[in-house]
């Protein structure tokens, strides 16, 4: 097992700088530039044309930009692998600090809804599988197949509109993670006071996920159902919820697991319109804020840790195949 | 007499017609299209036909010369006499009314104006355009690139194959929404950049599909004996194995379609889609987002079109799955 988990994690590696390479290659590449745009607030000011090269020549300097781009790369590298991801160029903040601020938020968002996900729309699918062509299995297969349909963004303006907007309820802030000064509140109050905040982006995170999970579940269960393990439970008596729960859902529950690895990158993507509508100072709102000012270091390292969590997830995935299914071994074929 | 047998595609399209939803989406993708092709004669502020000095025009459709900056409503009003059919909806989309901003539906302006005073209906009629070329041309180039690096792949399999599934694996873990973006505020927000991005990072679905068939099929009696006559493994591939591989492929492009209008629509929603000259669902939606609180007909009437095209397509995607694969139907 740890031999496996060792092999896979020197795997992720070329992936990895496959990944970095096309991020850099194409920010790198794009026309527009990072320091013009930057000094140009302050460059105004000065007048002289002579003045204004030399402080962009000398900022370029400062970062490294006028080196060749293999060198610029060999150096991101380098700092890579001492987990030094560089300043901003925006602010002067280690990008360690501003994806350490944002990662903790785009995260609770995501695991809240992927267990919501898991916890709403599981138990669907199975009662589908249950009772499969009755009323409840078509209707609850086109209600949530018009969720999955719905564009995210579209929702949560009619979520703003109908429940923040103060015209007809106004039960929900609008903005933000937590209400300033948040973190005075007593430990108990906090949560109630980022719950609270995070009912309409977690709706929005939420519904599009049911349609795809709860048709698997409801896959998963039915083939599952026809075995002959569970005739022979139900020929020994045990009460209907026993077979279900105990025979049926825990054989059923494994190919519902390599799911969550392909759930985590769209919710992470999925992320930037939401984050950003709700202004949740998360991963994708700091990403797209920072590809606006074409913040070098800070898209980068998103580019790096989103990938980087990606790949994790989909080994998590599979060691959790290894724990749920004693039959999957992974050491005789690695 | 004999019954004629009945050919693959006849009987999947058989299978897709019986679910009557999926025939139900495929009646208004037809009228969605039809729609975006007919827009200048639905949604114009020019006459579809008009009598002239005793000749007949169609200025809706083409534009003289002498016609250009003429003002064919105030023509109207000033001679009442002469014969001119207007469109339905009698607005350009970037004509301004700037008598009627931000008015509500009325018989006038049936959905209401934005706040420039333009027709919402018009904008959301030329809309249409936008939303299905992008759909379409998008996911053509990224079945495009999916079959080429897919056969690839699969056909040579080995060191080929290990390099071009590692290049799959890298596209599929990129935060590929936030790639978009990037790469758009790099290049410039327009209509054809947002269709090759869009198509260029969506190809790995296809690819893999492609890559899994050819490797299936690769060692089977009629691609040995393909082989066997001598013909080029381009043909093979193309000829022999592809067919074989399409029909999961074009499922994968009905789903992709969906996907690539609701990326469209995000991205103008952020500001990074077409620019704001050109109508888009998702630019109305934009604008939507700051009159929210006065005006509910800038949300509703985009919100509503491009819910249901997505869930046409994914309808169509569905039905076409499970006529194509009898083991899928559970």
């Amino acid at each position: 097992m740890l031999s496996y988990v060792i092999k896979r994690l020197l795997l992720m590696i070329p992936t990895l700088i496959g990944i970095t390479v096309i991020t850099f290659v194409i920010i790198r590449l794009a026309p527009g530039d990072p320091i013009a745009l930057k000094a140009q607030a302050s460059l105004d000011a000065l007048g002289s044309d002579q003045a204004q090269v030399e402080i962009i020549e000398q900022t370029r300097k400062l970062y490294g930009l006028d080196k060749p781009l293999y060198v610029q790369y060999g150096k991101w590298i380098g700092q890579i692998v001492t987990l030094d991801f560089g300043m901003s160029y925006r602010d002067h903040r280690p990008v360690i600090d501003k994806i350490g601020d944002a990662l903790p938020i785009t995260l609770t968002l995501n695991i809240i809804s992927i267990l919501l996900i898991y916890l709403i729309s599981v138990p669907i699918g199975a009662l589908c599988a249950l009772r499969p062509r009755t009323f409840f299995d078509r209707i609850s297969a086109l209600g949530l197949f018009v969720l999955y349909s719905l564009p995210s963004f579209w929702v949560a303006m009619m979520l703003i509109i109908y429940f923040a907007g103060g015209d007809y309820m106004n039960l929900f802030p609008i903005v933000g993670f937590e209400s300033d000064n948040a973190s005075i509140l007593p430990w108990y109050d906090w949560i109630g006071n980022v719950a609270w905040h995070l009912v309409l982006p977690v709706t929005c995170l939420t519904y599009g996920g049911f349609a795809f999970l709860s048709r698997f579940s409801r896959a998963s269960v039915l083939e599952v159902i026809r075995k002959d393990y569970i005739r022979t439970a139900r020929a020994k008596g045990l009460s209907e919820w026993k077979v279900v729960v105990h025979h049926a859902m825990r054989n059923a529950l494994i190919p519902l697991m390599t799911i969550t690895s392909t759930l985590l990158p769209a919710l992470l993507g999925g992320s930037v319109i939401i984050e950003q509508i709700f202004s949740i100072p998360g991963m994708g709102r700091l990403g797209f804020e920072s590809v606006l000012t074409r913040d070098y270091p800070v898209i980068m390292a998103i580019a790096f840790i989103s990938a980087f969590l990606t790949l994790l997830s989909i080994l998590i995935t599979d060691i959790l195949y290894a724990v749920v299914d004693p039959r999957i071994t992974f050491e005789e074929k690695g | 007499m004999r019954k004629k047998s009945q050919s693959y595609s006849g009987l999947v399209w058989q299978q897709f017609c019986k679910s009557r939803l999926a025939v139900i989406s495929l009646v208004f993708v037809a009228l969605l299209v039809s729609t975006a092709i007919l827009a200048p004669v639905i949604a114009n502020d020019r006459p579809i036909l008009m009598k002239w000095d005793g000749e007949w025009y169609s200025p809706a459709l083409h534009l003289q010369a002498d016609m250009r900056g003429w003002d064919f409503k105030d023509l109207k009003k000033k001679h009442p006499e002469s014969t001119m059919i207007f469109p339905p909806i009698p607005y350009g989309p970037g004509n301004y009314d700037l008598d009627a901003v931000l008015a509500g539906p009325s018989t006038a302006h049936i959905l209401g104006t934005d706040g420039d005073g333009r027709d919402v209906a018009a904008q959301m009629v030329w809309g249409a355009r936008i939303s299905l070329s992008v759909g379409f041309i998008a996911v053509g180039i990224a079945v495009f690139i999916g079959i080429i690096l897919g056969a690839i792949a699969g056909y040579h399999g080995g060191w080929i194959d290990l390099g071009l599934s590692r290049l799959i694996e890298v596209m599929m873990c990129f935060p590929t929404f936030f790639l978009i973006l990037a790469v758009l505020a790099f290049v410039g927000p327009s209509i054809y950049n947002i269709m090759i991005i869009i198509g260029v990072t969506g190809w790995t679905g296809v690819a893999r599909l492609v890559r899994g068939d050819f490797l299936k099929f690769r060692n089977r009696e009629f691609v040995i004996a393909a082989r066997v006559t001598g013909m080029s493994s381009r043909r093979i591939a193309f000829r022999h194995l592809l067919p074989n591989a399409m029909a999961p492929v074009l499922v994968s492009a009905t789903f992709g379609v969906a996907a690539a209008i609701l990326t469209e629509s995000a991205l103008s929603f952020l500001g990074f889609g077409v620019p704001p000259s050109t109508p888009s669902w998702g630019s109305i939606l934009s604008q939507a987002q700051a009159y929210m609180d006065i005006a509910w007909w800038l949300t509703l009437a985009p919100g509503f079109a491009i819910f249901l095209s997505i869930t046409a397509y994914n309808l169509i995607g569905e039905a076409l799955r499970d006529a194509i694969d009898p083991q899928m139907r559970v």
